[in-house]
C-alpha cells in the first residue's frame, strides 16, 4: 500500500467510523466508558509527566534568563511554553502511547477471536460499536486532560520557583497572568482536539486491520503508537501554522 | 428458505468453494461434513456476506445477500443466529451482557424484560444461574452453550453452527447436541451445521452434505466413501 492509498484508507476509516447514524441512548454508555478509560485511566501518568515538564521548564528558563531579565518573565515564559506547546503535545504523546496501543490490541484481539465477525452476524455495525465510542471518548477526554496537565505543570513550576529560585508565587503569577492570551490557551486546546482524533483513529484503524494472530496484534499496537505519534507531531506543526503562524 | 447457488471462493491459487449449491428448507437442519481445512467455516461466512465471494450467491427467502445493500444485509442477519467455533463471546462482558447485546441494540425492550429474556435463554441451554460469570471463567462447553443462547436472543429464523462440538469432551458434546435437538423441536427455525464430527452430523442433521475439495455433495451419494 503506497502512502496516498494509506492516507485515503485511514481517512475513509475515520469517516466510516464517525459519520454514521447512531443513537445517543445506546452509545452513551460506551462513550462514557471510553472517557473513563482514556481520561481517568491516563490521569496518574499525566499528572506525573506534567509535573516534571513544569520542573524542567522552570529550571531551563531560569538558567537562560538568569541575570538578564526580570524574574516575572519566568511565569510568562513557562506559562506560554506549557499552554501553547508542552501541555498539548506531551499529553497527546502520553495518551497515544497508552491508549492507541491498547485500542489496537483490544480491537485486534477481537478481530482474531472473531468477536468482530460476531458483531456483524448480530447486525451490529462494528465501526459504530467499537470505533465511534473510542474516537468520541478520546475527543472529550484529551482536551480535559490537557487542561489538567497544564494546570499541574504551572502549579509545580510556580512552587519550584517559590521554594528554590526565590521567585515568590505573586511574582510568578504576575508574569503568568500579565502575558496570558486566551488565543494561546484555546490554540492549545484546538491542538488537543485534533490530536484526539488521530490518536483514537490510529488505535482503531490498526486494530481493525489485524489479520492472523498474536504477533499481528503486537504489530498493530506498535503501528498504532508510531502512527499516532507521527501524526500528532505533523498536526502540531500544521495547527501551529494556522493559529500562530 | 436459504438457497446457495454456485458459491465460489478462492484464496490465491487455492479453490476453497467451487460452485457450491444446496438448499436449506424451512424447519430443517442441514449438516455440512468435511475434514478440517476444507472451507466449511468459509462457506458459512460467505453465506452471511462476512467474506466476499468470487461468484455465486446465497438467497435468504429469495433475497441475495451478495447483492444487498448494507441495511438489507443487516436486516437479513437479524434473522440469523450464529454460533462460532471459537464462541466469539465478548471477554469484557459477562454472560448476561453477551446475551443481552443483540436485544439492547435492536429492540426497545426495557431492561427488566431483557433480564427475563436472558434468564429464559440461559434456562433453555441449561446454564441458569451463570449470568454473572465472565467468559474466561467458563469451560469450552459452557462457552458454546452461552454462544447458543446469544444466537437465540433475537429469536432468529435461521441458526448457523460452526463446529458446535469440536474440542468438547463426550459429556459436553452430548449436552450441546441435546440442546441443538431440543431447539429443533421447540423452534421452527431452520439452520446449518458445519462439522467434521460424523456422530454430531447424524445426531442433529435432517440432511447431510459432504464438502470436499471445494465441491459439495449430498451424503447419500457419497455414503460409501464416507464410511470407508
Amino acid at each position: 500500500m503506497n502512502l496516498f492509498s494509506a492516507i485515503g484508507d485511514f481517512s475513509s476509516f475515520f469517516f466510516r467510523s464517525v459519520f454514521i447514524s447512531w443513537h445517543l441512548k445506546t452509545a452513551r454508555h460506551r462513550i462514557l466508558n471510553q472517557v473513563y478509560e482514556v481520561g481517568i485511566g491516563s490521569l496518574p501518568i499525566i499528572l506525573i509527566i506534567a509535573a516534571f515538564v513544569g520542573l524542567v521548564s522552570i529550571v531551563q528558563t531560569s538558567y537562560q534568563i538568569a541575570g538578564t531579565m526580570p524574574r516575572f518573565i519566568l511565569g510568562a515564559t513557562v506559562g506560554r511554553m506549557v499552554m501553547i506547546e508542552l501541555g498539548p503535545i506531551l499529553t497527546a504523546l502520553m495518551v497515544s502511547g497508552r491508549c492507541a496501543s491498547s485500542m489496537a490490541a483490544e480491537i485486534g484481539t477481537m478481530r482474531v477471536t472473531e468477536q468482530i465477525d460476531a458483531l456483524e452476524t448480530m447486525a451490529i455495525d462494528p465501526y459504530r460499536f467499537l470505533s465511534l465510542p473510542r474516537i468520541m471518548g478520546t475527543f472529550i477526554a484529551l482536551p480535559v486532560l490537557t487542561v489538567i496537565a497544564e494546570f499541574d505543570s504551572l502549579l509545580v513550576s510556580g512552587a519550584y520557583a517559590h521554594f528554590f529560585l526565590d521567585v515568590p508565587f505573586g511574582v510568578f503569577n504576575y508574569g503568568l497572568t500579565h502575558f496570558f492570551y486566551a488565543k494561546e490557551f484555546f490554540g492549545g486546546l484546538v491542538k488537543a482536539l485534533f490530536f484526539s482524533v488521530v490518536i483514537a483513529t490510529s488505535g482503531c484503524y490498526f486494530g481493525f486491520k489485524v489479520r492472523g494472530g498474536a504477533r499481528e496484534v503486537g504489530r498493530a499496537a506498535t503501528y498504532a503508537v508510531v502512527t499516532a505519534s507521527v501524526l500528532v507531531l505533523m498536526l502540531d506543526f500544521l495547527v501551529a501554522l494556522v493559529i500562530f503562524g | 428458505m436459504i438457497e446457495v447457488k454456485n458459491l465460489s471462493k478462492r484464496f490465491g491459487p487455492l479453490i476453497v468453494l467451487d460452485r457450491v449449491s444446496f438448499c436449506i428448507n424451512d424447519a430443517s437442519l442441514v449438516v455440512v461434513l468435511g475434514p478440517s481445512g476444507t472451507g466449511k467455516s468459509v462457506l458459512l461466512k460467505a453465506m452471511l456476506g462476512l467474506l466476499p465471494v468470487d461468484n455465486g450467491e446465497a438467497l435468504f427467502d429469495g433475497k441475495s445477500i451478495q447483492s444487498a445493500t448494507d441495511e438489507e444485509i443487516y436486516e437479513i442477519r437479524k434473522q440469523v443466529g450464529f454460533v462460532f467455533q471459537g464462541t466469539a463471546l465478548f471477554d469484557s462482558m459477562n454472560v448476561a451482557d453477551n446475551i443481552a447485546l443483540p436485544l439492547t441494540e435492536h429492540t426497545a425492550m426495557p431492561s427488566k424484560e431483557i433480564r427475563e429474556r436472558v434468564c429464559c435463554l440461559l434456562d433453555i441451554v441449561g446454564m441458569a444461574g451463570r449470568a454473572h460469570l465472565y467468559p474466561q471463567s467458563l469451560s469450552g462447553g459452557m462457552k458454546r452453550l452461552v454462544a447458543v443462547a446469544r444466537a437465540l436472543a433475537l429469536d432468529p429464523k435461521y441458526l448457523f453452527y460452526d463446529e458446535p462440538t469440536t474440542a468438547l469432551d463426550p459429556i459436553m458434546t452430548d449436552k450441546v447436541v441435546g440442546v441443538m435437538n431440543n431447539l429443533k423441536k421447540s423452534h421452527t427455525s431452520s439452520g446449518i451445521v458445519v462439522t467434521h464430527d460424523l456422530d454430531t452430523a447424524k445426531a442433529v442433521g435432517d440432511e447431510i452434505y459432504m464438502l470436499k475439495k471445494g465441491c459439495i455433495n449430498k451424503l447419500a451419494k457419497i455414503k460409501k466413501e464416507l464410511y470407508d
